[in-house]
């Protein structure tokens, strides 16, 4: 309990850490918020003070931030000085959609990268385990930008088997429950007014983003868990196991692969952290409405209030995630509990 | 009988359903409001004026010429300063999910949209922040003195002084019309903020919804009052990326794509089933020297720097030929535009006799600043600094290229703390007051516009007579005029008005490029 107390605990000053850098480090790059809203037009004095009086920036910094974190205390974390819209419900709005590219991106590198990774430990230095590895780092080194665009100019242009971007055939009208286009296109509903039709163009629309955005993690699980398996199998126990003539199969998959996984599973929740906070590039490529690029044009246009709000949610939610593997880790490593 | 008139009406609701047409317009990003008084930027014009809303006048399509739309006429007063405006009967305002007009579009209407503008204790003035850039930019506020509803159907508008640009400023996007009845049912409420993002206007499309950095979705108006085209469904699918639109248009993805990337051009034009329109843009880019700045308050050494530069050359490498030299400030499809005015021609050697006669003969070191972000009017801000660096080397110009991003450049700018900088200007209205008093004016060194900060007696005379009098000849011979006397004085090196592309399907009828680079499909037809 005291643990659990101890994490929880240490979320406060962490978060008041990250909001006061966030804050006062966008404050420092140069830059105004107001000029950008004006543009080549510029503004005179007079209305520029007015404008900057109407966003709250002609108070003293400090005060400033005071502002901020009382509000954000009681859960306002602001408005946009671009859109007028609160942050919060501007990121309610992005998030399922990187939610859902970074779950089905992460499954997609799951689902192929520990295959191969074991079955290159199993063929260690044979032609497929040399073929595997020099293949992830051409993978791990991939310019997303560029693989974005290869896949599209394949599988769209030339084959025409999957959709050019987006996230469902905009022809459909999906009333939204979840945000999540794989849930929300099973609604009875929709079901029966479409079929499955659009359940299918949402999976179709997300074949060639995941694709992309799985191709780094896929070669990142692969390696580790060829690197993992390779240690494991080393092991006397495997060695004892071997001796007493149990199958390959039941070593590989039962002996080995529960011990290799702790470093995978480590690894996971690190690329499940760096995912889900948004995937910038992939989100432009595929014209993906996620949090990534809303964050980033936040910055271009100085729009403060966004900054400073998205990151805190951000923050949060890589912070909860690691307090959530601590929590994992307590329960299956009985070390940690003393 | 009986049968007969079944068959009749079932074979037209077939082929009713037969001619139902969506098209699906490529956009380039998410607008930020859907009401146009909040708004400065193309795309959220083209999301919000250009298809929900009308104002009192109008640019006719694909020019700039004014014509009526709520308003049916106007009569000006003889002292150019009251404007009063017949408006149009039988206007229906959108019907929604969220909206049920009771009555037809009048004078209420127009007074609300305007006075929300103007009138800061107006109940709707500080909702969704308050801000209405474009309307406080045109001066408006500063040159409207009331609006008045004479009767339902006639709206007089008072000026504090004669503005020729008046009109023209009435038919921009900011003086789109608003319903009076939403508003009050949204007062009611106690939502006023909706009015911003659930949009009713008396424009060809109606708002269905919105999925931001998504998509956008309308239907056509029932009930619209004007001539329209044959889209039923009209879908902004948002597309960041050029490269992406351009595949998304290959495969049919969406019909028509916005701000095609000039490398695409070439493959666009041979693609049979595509059809690429061009037009010359209503913008200007431009290099200007800050004439407050020792050596730039020569003259001489202006004139010199307008010799030294190949202009032809930053035609072919930057905008890859699709761009025209400039040698105005004002783009040649704005109204006196003097055609008669030579350009400076490039030749080191004039610029190296004027640097002598200016007392430079070896020189001297200087700064430009180069765009950080690519616009119509100059895409490549960095790469055009090396090219003009090379260039002022052979005359003895040390150049160091300097930039910032974005809006550190327009602060620093706004100071005054450049010696040379690269800027651009896309016009608003079509109006020669829209460049040459905005960008040249002595009011708008204050404001931030004038980056030369060049205040010339003469010439800002010159602008200011040809804005206060509503005779065209009149103003078309004095911006004539201004214009010569900006050529002698070369507080800017003119370098281009860039082509302006629209990329479309081959089945896209009736669209006309728009000199003011919005895209408006009320007239489209997909065949």
């Amino acid at each position: 309990m005291k643990f659990f107390l101890k994490k929880f605990l240490d979320l406060i000053p962490t978060l008041l850490g990250i909001s006061l850098i966030c804050f006062f480090m966008i404050r420092l790059i140069p830059g105004d918020p107001v000029l950008n809203l004006v543009g080549e037009r510029g503004v005179d004095p007079t209305r520029y003070l007015e404008m900057k009086k109407s966003l709250g920036l002609d108070l003293p910094i400090i005060e400033q931030f005071w502002h901020f974190l009382k509000a954000a205390l009681q859960g306002n974390l602001g408005t946009s000085i671009v859109s007028n819209n609160s942050v919060w419900a501007e990121f309610m709005e992005r998030f399922p959609a990187t939610v859902e590219l970074g779950m089905v991106g992460l499954f997609f590198a799951t689902l192929i990268g520990i295959p191969l990774g074991i079955y290159a430990a199993i063929k260690r230095n044979s032609f497929f385990d040399y073929f595997l590895m020099s293949t992830s780092l051409v993978g791990y080194s991939m310019p997303i930008f560029w693989w974005g665009l290869i896949l599209i100019l394949i599988f769209s242009v030339k084959l025409g088997l999957t959709p050019v971007s987006g996230r469902i055939d905009l022809t459909f009208d999906i009333p939204l429950f979840s945000g999540l286009y794989l849930i929300d296109t099973l609604q009875v509903s929709v079901i029966k007014a479409e079929g499955f039709k659009p359940f299918w163009s949402a999976i179709s629309h997300l074949i060639l983003p995941a694709t992309a955005l799985g191709t780094i993690p896929l070669a990142v699980i692969a390696r580790m868990t060829r690197s993992s398996m390779l240690e494991v199998l080393g092991e006397d126990y495997i060695r004892t196991a071997r001796a007493k003539g149990i199958k390959k199969s039941r070593i590989i998959s039962i002996h080995a692969l529960r011990n290799a996984l702790i470093p995978i599973v480590t690894t996971l929740a690190l690329l499940f952290g760096s995912i889900i906070t948004g995937a910038i590039l992939t989100e432009t490529i595929f014209s993906w409405p996620g949090i990534g690029k809303w964050i980033v044009q936040s910055i271009t246009a100085r729009d403060y209030p966004v900054i400073q709000g998205g990151v805190l949610i951000i923050s949060f939610i890589i912070i909860m995630t690691n307090i959530f593997v601590d929590i994992i880790y307590y329960f299956l490593n009985p070390k940690m509990r003393n | 009988m009986k049968t007969l008139v079944i068959f009749g009406l079932l074979l037209f609701s077939a082929q009713y359903s037969a001619f139902a047409k969506s098209f699906v317009y490529c956009s380039e990003g998410s607008p930020s409001s859907f009401n146009p008084q909040l708004v400065t930027d193309g795309t959220s014009t083209n999301a919000t004026s250009a298809t929900l809303y009308n104002g009192l006048v109008e640019f006719e399509s694909g020019t700039t010429k004014i014509i009526p739309a709520l308003a049916t006429s106007w009569e000006i007063s003889k002292d150019k300063k009251t404007y009063t405006f017949k408006l149009r009967k039988g206007v229906k305002f959108h019907t929604t999910k969220y909206f049920t007009p009771s009555r037809e579009f009048n004078s209420s209407d127009v007074l609300f949209s305007i006075d929300r503008q103007r009138i800061t204790t107006h109940p709707f003035h500080s909702v969704s922040g308050g801000k209405y850039e474009y309307f406080e930019g045109m001066e408006m506020g500063k040159i409207i003195k009331d609006v008045k509803a004479l009767d339902s159907s006639t709206v007089q508008i008072t000026l504090n002084t004669p503005e020729a640009p008046f009109l023209a400023n009435m038919a921009m996007s900011f003086m789109g019309i608003l319903s009076e009845e939403y508003g009050a049912q949204l007062s009611a409420a106690n939502k006023k903020s909706d009015i911003d993002n659930f949009p009713i206007g008396t424009g060809a499309f109606v708002f269905q919804s919105y999925a931001k950095d998504s998509a956008i979705k309308y239907s056509s108006h029932p009930n619209f009052w004007g001539k329209h085209g044959n889209i039923d469904k009209l879908i902004f699918a948002i597309t960041p990326d050029a490269n992406v639109r351009h595949q998304k248009l290959k495969t049919g993805e969406c019909q028509f794509v916005n701000e095609p990337s000039p490398a695409d051009i070439p493959e666009m034009k041979k693609n049979n089933q595509l059809i690429v329109m061009q037009d010359a843009g209503l913008n200007v880019g431009y290099l200007s020297m800050n004439v407050t700045k020792k050596p730039f308050d020569n003259v001489l050494v202006r004139q010199a720097i307008n010799h030294a530069l190949n202009k032809k050359s930053y035609i072919d490498a930057i905008y890859l030929g699709n761009a025209t030299i400039a040698k105005n400030p004002l783009p040649p499809t704005i109204w006196s535009y003097n055609d008669s005015i030579k350009d400076y021609e490039y030749s080191p050697e004039k610029a190296r006799a004027l640097l002598a006669k200016a007392g430079f003969p070896n020189g001297f070191e200087t700064e430009i600043w180069t765009l950080p972000v690519s616009r119509p009017y100059n895409p490549n801000g960095k790469k055009m600094g090396e090219l003009m660096q090379a260039d002022l080397a052979k005359v003895g110009i040390k150049v160091k290229l300097v930039t910032f991003d974005w809006p550190t450049y327009l602060k620093k700018a706004g100071l005054g703390d450049q010696q040379m900088l690269q800027m651009g200007w896309t016009g608003d209205n079509g109006d020669p007051d829209n460049f040459l008093n905005t960008l040249l004016g002595c009011g708008a060194v204050a404001s931030g516009s004038n980056y030369a900060k060049w205040c010339d007696k003469k010439f800002n005379q010159l602008v200011t007579d040809a804005k206060s009098t509503p005779d065209m000849k009149k103003r078309t011979m004095l911006y004539k005029e201004a214009q010569k006397v900006f050529k002698e004085q070369a507080p800017w090196v003119t370098l281009a008005h860039s082509t302006v592309f629209k990329a479309m399907a081959k089945n896209i009828k009736g669209y006309k490029v728009d000199p003011l680079g919005h895209d408006n499909f009320t007239l489209v037809n997909v065949e």
